[in-house]
């Protein structure tokens, strides 16, 4: 229900800055009767199009990686992408999980196009990979808790 | 029969006079609309005289800042200008051959283009009734070219529609306007809208409709030349001997629904993107250039800026050297005009008060992907007479722009190979420039099959790896917006912040002039009252 909200408002904020480029990703997103198959794979082309990538590091590479880097460190400029490399901040699992679900300062939200699997994989995948060891694990269920 | 010669029948000359004063009255609507519905720009504003000796610190060399900086100047307030570039503009930006970009990560691309040529990472459209950017555009002596956003012989394409070839914007609009004003007015007539419109109404609306649809006499949109006068012909008329019009073939309206093309064909109707839109010649950074340029003393580049504190007399930003770090200083003034993105603003440390705290952490930006491609040729021109104006697709490029300058020029071109929004931003942004580049020549040949012949070299700018953005601009859902707006506009205590994101018309140049006059003109009563 809540997540509904999240899409209605979030599709008029859309309508607000009506570009013709979020116009034509809209089209992307528009309802209707599954078109045909593309031969070129799932559309990827909306605003909020789901991400298609399975698998915590397939989504870290396919999506993360565009701020946090290749190697998780980060990077810096005016201001900064936090590393997630050996980050005391994802002891806690419910805080990445959150952060990814609504986001926070520079980091957007990704409730729309990650589901509650891609986003248990890729916090799972990360809190075990770059020198981040913790050992609980994220499951889908605790993911839809947060929603 | 469908070879028939086009002579100016009586009818369609009546047709003609209809059509004209059909515009007029449109014309008169939108104006209306328009008026009720334009950017806040009231005109230049005048400042009275500051308080003696009074100063201003602004933060950021946009365009935000530099109409703050500007105005404030001009009123005698001391001013500073500290901006994190080496350049003045911020997203008003082009990038020329000659120009190396370094993002996030580390990639740095050598801007290849020829000259003349050039891409736009940021805004390249000024909307007619953005007032207040073209009064500064005008100010400081730009010149302006037209700027076409919906060319009817560019194309609408689908992967999945067509076969995945390319359908002309205007066949596709014409074809979709004239089925349903055909069945519009079947309906009108089997009475099947009598509950909506007056039996008066409806002789009007079913004459409306053949208008609006080009439908024949028998309010049929059918394989004839009225619809070949709004889709064009299979051959065109011409002057002599063999000049006979051809009209083509409909697309149906089962094929025309399924394609989902009819979406795309929505582009020019938005405020925004209606005529006349404008481009600085050269490039939108020529803009960015001449405020550089204008307020050449007041600018202090290749400032980071670590630390924003105010007190009771003043507000002073601490900063570092964007390039090699150092040892931070620091600048002061009475007041201070924050521009800096929201994105990385959350990041500096900066004593506001809570209610602005709360409402700069809220504004993620959005991902935006820009790809310039340039090519030996203008082929689009030369093969398929696209002047201009803009290709859309279901392609994760989501456009193809075309080069709105140098028509028919025999040198290069370079393309906008790709802008889109959203997810296909954000995988962009997670791959290295190259194949970013790839990507988009792999989009555009699917369309353009010559790009595979004419490529020689590209750009692509992921605004998430912008360093001094960190996205293309603020994203406000409207949940953020009613609950944090006015605190993230409100002065507080000598802050005041203006941008893009602080305005209305989000990601648009004239979101951020609009915003900075206001702040500014807040900032000044209270620097007057206090």
């Amino acid at each position: 229900m809540k997540s509904k909200m999240t899409i209605r408002l979030a599709a008029a904020a859309l309508a607000l800055t009506a570009t013709a480029a979020l116009n034509t990703a809209a089209w992307a997103d528009t309802a209707g009767p599954a078109p045909k198959p593309d031969a070129h794979g799932p559309n990827i082309s909306g605003f909020f199009s789901p991400f298609p990538f399975q698998g915590g590091e397939a989504i870290y590479k396919g999506v993360c990686q565009g701020c946090h880097m290749a190697d998780a460190k980060g990077a810096v400029g005016a201001g900064m992408y936090p590393a997630l490399a050996k980050n005391e901040h994802l002891e806690t699992a419910a805080y990445p999980v959150g952060i990814v679900l609504k986001g926070q300062k520079a980091m957007p939200f990704f409730a729309l196009q990650l589901n509650d699997q891609q986003i248990a994989d890729v916090v799972n995948y990360v809190r075990t990979h770059f020198g981040n060891k913790y050992k609980d694990k994220v499951k889908p269920e605790d993911v839809k808790a947060l929603r | 029969m469908t070879d028939q010669p086009i002579a100016p029948s009586r009818r369609s000359l009546l047709n003609m006079i209809g059509l004209a004063a059909g515009t007029t009255a449109m014309y008169h609507a939108m104006t209306q609309m328009a008026l009720a519905d334009t950017s806040t720009f009231k005109g230049p504003i005048k400042l009275s005289p500051p308080p003696a000796g009074a100063s201003v610190l602004v933060l950021g060399a946009g365009i935000a800042g530099m109409v703050a900086a500007m105005e404030l100047r001009d009123a005698e307030y001391k001013v500073t200008v500290l901006e994190y570039n080496g350049r003045p503009g911020g997203r008003n930006w082009s990038l020329y051959g000659g120009d190396t970009y370094t993002e996030l990560g580390g990639a740095t691309q050598h801007v290849q283009f020829d000259p003349g040529q050039y891409i736009n990472p940021g805004p390249w459209r000024l909307p007619y009734h953005h007032q207040g950017i073209l009064h500064y555009v005008n100010r400081l002596n730009v010149a302006l070219e037209p700027f076409t956003q919906v060319n009817y012989n560019a194309y609408v394409h689908s992967t999945t529609a067509f076969d995945g070839k390319p359908q002309r914007y205007r066949t596709v609009q014409a074809d979709f306007y004239g089925q349903v004003a055909e069945l519009m007015s079947k309906s009108t007539k089997q009475g099947a809208l009598d509950q909506d419109v007056t039996k008066q109404d409806r002789e009007i609306l079913i004459n409306a409709l053949k208008e609006w649809g080009a439908l024949d006499a028998d309010n049929k949109y059918a394989t004839g030349l009225e619809a070949g006068e709004r889709r064009g012909f299979a051959s065109d008329p011409g002057g002599g001997l063999n000049s006979v019009a051809i009209a083509g073939k409909r697309i149906e309206m089962g094929d025309l629904l399924k394609s989902g093309l009819w979406s795309a064909i929505g582009a020019g109707l938005a405020y925004d993107m209606q005529s006349t839109i404008f481009q600085p010649k050269g490039g939108m950074g020529q803009v960015g250039k001449a405020f550089g340029k204008a307020l050449e003393p007041l600018i202090q580049y290749n400032c980071k800026v670590i630390d924003i504190k105010q007190g009771d007399k003043g507000v002073t930003a601490t900063y570092i050297d964007s390039r090699t770090g150092g040892t931070p200083k620091t600048a002061s003034a009475d007041w201070c005009v924050c521009t800096i993105p929201a994105s990385v603003l959350s990041q500096i440390p900066m004593n506001v008060g809570g209610p602005m705290k709360a409402a700069i952490n809220q504004i993620p930006y959005m991902a935006a992907l820009k790809v310039g491609l340039q090519m030996k040729r203008r082929f689009w021109e030369q093969d398929e007479h696209i002047y201009g104006g803009v290709t859309y697709t279901n392609q994760p490029n989501t456009m193809i722009g075309y080069p709105q300058w140098d028509f028919f020029s025999k040198g290069k071109g370079v393309l906008l190979g790709s802008y889109c929004f959203g997810t296909p931003a954000y995988i962009a942004a997670a791959k290295p420039p190259e194949e970013r580049i790839k990507d988009a020549l792999e989009y555009g040949a699917r369309i353009h099959p010559q790009y595979k012949d004419e490529f020689e070299t590209g750009v692509a700018v992921a605004w998430h790896r912008v360093p001094w953005t960190l996205g293309c601009a603020g994203f406000w859902t409207e949940e953020a917006r009613a609950k944090h707006y006015d605190n993230l506009c409100a002065v507080d205590g000598r802050i005041v912040l203006a941008g893009e994101h602080a305005s209305r018309i989000p990601a648009w140049q004239e979101g951020a002039v609009t915003s900075a006059l206001d702040a500014i003109e807040r900032l000044h009563k209270k620097a007057m009252s206090a």
